[in-house]
């Protein structure tokens, strides 16, 4: 008896917790609302040359970007373009330059890079094993200062096999790699390759707010890293759509090909 | 004994249904306000039977399989116990059954049926699925060779097309035959429909994705088979299942040559060529079927002699005697075969459709013909493809033994007697019906009262008809 009763007053606790969650105010998930830089991918065609660089090849030291990653990046029409108001970064399978696979990659490098602010992207995810795409960032000076130390915020990482969820991280100097701060967010009854998602931070002295369409689902903080913060500095943003490589794992006889992620737009506000 | 093939559409539905309501319950499906009067309840067993569900088993399985049971269960007071029988078990050869709700369920705002699933040992459940109703099953789906374990396990079969599922009275059927011979036991709990919304990128197929070609004449039907479609699950694994084929909507490049019923039949109207197609939910399904028609079927010539002079093995014009296969599928053998029937003006004619040719063996040997009395075998053969090769067609009597005694060539030994009668390759016309008369003698003229076994070696494809022993 007294372990029934032990077990419905905690069920009776729970119930009185979740509906007072229900019950509180919407969650305050973005202030920033000060549009500074939009790019809402309406021209078709290439990318905008005067906020995007296009990334071509298998990384500066030819190594799959550090991942072993299985593609090679292009600027040719098929792996990147605008088109029916939407940006198209298209991997597909063919023998290209050495490589089983092509794909693309472009970055703000040089031509948009900011200190703080609200960066969002609206996107719906390719899928399939060995996929990978990511909207993400580097501090402005990795041409100078070796990574991790220039800082990396990973907005948006997503790995085909895991249609359900993706996970937001910072890399800094003593937690980079697998050791980085990281944390995934799983959608209830519903998957990132079917529909269009925003995902965002909300960045500023001392934080990185990570949330995705209307829910806030973590904050990070110095007390939270184990080592130097170097998120007080400009960074550049990056969109990819990687194939293989170290952390995915390469696409099996499952995957289809072509595979593309689709992006409604970029935006970043103050 | 893994593969148990059971034609759902001959089961007989054998053991009382339990707690069935409302079974004479028929609606006018063209008013959509009696729609919403079907239940929309998705559970289907949780702790007991949800309401108006029935349990059927399959002819020919063990009846007692299914028991409920509270001492093992995922969730709650109960689960679906099921005792697999070891092979030769008297009670049946496996354990199946349906899960039937009579009046039919509202299942359009579904995406998956849903069950946790755990074994006494590790096993693969042969298969599990929904729409199976003991009547025309027609919105059937079949996951099969489905791995279970020791721990409970959640597994998710999608629904291809729930909007058609307004009435569905088939909740959950399975089937399952022992491992390695031996029975052993599976328990079954939280059987609901759910709506999970993360089920995606369907692709359906038709004829196994292929693009398949098939000869067919006017008045002939084909079955468009290999129905499957293929589902990226919640945890990135693509899983297919076996689909009916209502679950398609079809399309006949040439209605003029050929047009498709709901059910996947194609009925050939005219002579030319047709591209089958086919499409689910408005995604296109990989596969085609390309029909050539021929046109009009010529049937062979019909016999006349008297039946009195004949012993039949194969023929619309006489009454047959038992043959024990028309193909024995014997080792090393290629050669398939299938009974056609052409309707011609609403007469059938039946006849045996040999392709691949190498060799194949036509058995009488329950019981063995006594032709002491016959001059010769008749059959007539319509080539369809060009033979290379002679066509030799092999006549064997059995001897008194009782056996088939064959060397390791396949040749007569013991007391076995046996005549080859060649046809020389040129002499088979593609498209033109050859009768071929073989008399009854050589080594077998004083022995051919226990006649079992005639071969056809060769490299072609034909038709056969007529097939009988004859005196004049």
């Amino acid at each position: 008896m007294i372990l029934k009763c032990i077990k419905l007053c905690t069920i009776s606790i729970l119930f009185i917790a979740i509906v007072g969650c229900s019950t509180d105010e919407k969650q305050t998930v973005t202030t920033m609302t000060q549009l500074v830089k939009q790019d809402e991918f309406d021209v078709d065609g290439a990318p905008d040359n005067s906020m995007w660089n296009i990334e071509t090849g298998i990384g500066p030291n030819n190594d799959g970007w550090g991942n072993n990653e299985k593609e090679y990046y292009t600027g040719r029409p098929q792996n990147i373009k605008i088109e029916g108001g939407v940006l198209k970064i298209t991997a597909l399978k063919e023998s290209y330059m050495g490589k089983g696979y092509t794909s693309a990659r472009i970055t703000s490098k040089g031509k948009f890079e900011q200190k703080y602010g609200r960066f969002e992207a609206r996107i719906k995810m390719p899928w399939g094993k060995g996929i990978w795409p990511a909207f993400w960032m580097l501090g402005a000076n990795s041409s100078t200062v070796s990574w991790p130390q220039c800082g990396e915020i990973d907005i948006m990482e997503y790995l085909g096999n895991n249609p359900t969820s993706f996970f937001g991280t910072v890399h800094g100097p003593g937690y980079a790699g697998s050791n980085s701060i990281s944390k995934i967010f799983n959608l209830t009854n519903d998957r990132f390759d079917t529909d269009y998602h925003i995902f965002g931070i909300e960045w500023g002295e001392d934080y990185i707010n990570y949330y995705v369409d209307d829910i806030l689902y973590n904050q990070i903080t110095p007390a939270k890293v184990p080592g130097e913060w170097v998120f007080n500095q400009p960074f550049y943003i990056i969109l990819n759509l990687a194939v293989g490589g170290n952390l995915p794992g390469d696409p099996n006889s499952e995957t289809t090909f072509p595979q593309t992620m689709l992006v409604d737009y970029v935006r970043v506000y103050q | 004994m893994k593969n148990i093939k059971i034609n759902y559409m001959k089961n007989t539905f054998l053991l009382a249904i339990v707690m069935l309501v409302n079974v004479s319950c028929e609606r006018d499906m063209s008013d959509e306000a009696t729609l919403s009067t079907f239940s929309k309840n998705g559970d289907v067993f949780i702790d007991t039977f949800s309401a108006g569900l029935g349990y059927g088993a399959f002819g020919g399985s063990n009846y007692t399989a299914f028991t409920v049971d509270t001492e093992v269960k995922y969730q709650g007071s109960a689960s679906m116990r099921f005792d697999v029988p070891s092979e030769g078990d008297p009670r049946g050869a496996y354990a199946g059954g349906v899960f039937i709700d009579g009046s039919g369920r509202n299942l359009t705002d579904y995406d998956a049926l849903t069950f946790w699933v755990k074994g006494s040992q590790a096993a693969t459940l042969n298969e599990v699925g929904f729409g199976t109703d003991f009547g025309l099953n027609k919105y059937n789906v079949k996951m099969q060779n489905v791995p279970i374990d020791t721990n409970w396990k959640k597994i998710i079969i999608p629904i291809p097309d729930a909007s058609k599922l307004i009435q569905e009275k088939g909740m959950f059927w399975y089937s399952e035959g022992a491992e390695n011979g031996l029975g052993y036991t599976f328990w079954i709990d939280n059987v609901k429909y759910e709506k999970l919304g993360t089920i995606a990128h369907a692709q359906p197929k038709i004829m196994d994705g292929l693009n398949s070609t098939q000869q067919a004449y006017i008045g002939t039907s084909i079955s468009i088979t290999g129905l499957t479609d293929t589902f990226n699950m919640p945890n990135g694994i693509n899983q297919t299942i076996s689909i009916a084929p209502s679950y398609f909507t079809y399309t006949s490049s040439d209605p003029s040559v050929g047009i498709v019923s709901e059910t996947g039949v194609v009925k050939i109207l005219a002579s030319g060529t047709t591209v089958i197609t086919a499409s689910l939910s408005g995604t296109n399904a990989v596969g085609s079927l390309i029909i050539n028609s021929l046109g009009v079927f010529t049937s062979a010539t019909t016999p006349t002699r008297p039946a009195s002079n004949v012993i039949s093995l194969f023929s619309d014009s006489y009454p047959n005697v038992p043959v024990d296969f028309f193909n024995g599928y014997w080792g090393g053998q290629s050669t398939l075969t299938s009974l056609f029937s052409i309707n011609i003006n609403n007469n059938i004619d039946n006849i045996q459709s040999y392709t691949s040719l190498n060799y194949v063996g036509i058995q009488t040997q329950n019981p063995p013909i006594n032709a002491s009395t016959m001059g010769f075998l008749h059959l007539d053969i319509l080539p369809r493809s060009v033979a290379t090769t002679n066509f030799t067609i092999k006549i064997r009597d059995r001897g008194a033994n009782g056996n088939i005694d064959s060397d390791n060539n396949g040749n007569a030994t013991l007391d076995d007697k046996e005549i080859s009668y060649i046809i020389p390759a040129n002499q088979l016309i593609v498209g033109n019906w050859k009768p071929i008369d073989i008399p009854l003698t050589g080594n077998i003229l004083n022995q051919k009262n226990n006649l079992a076994l005639i071969v056809f070696i060769g490299n072609n494809n034909f038709f056969l008809d007529n097939l009988y022993y004859y005196k004049n």
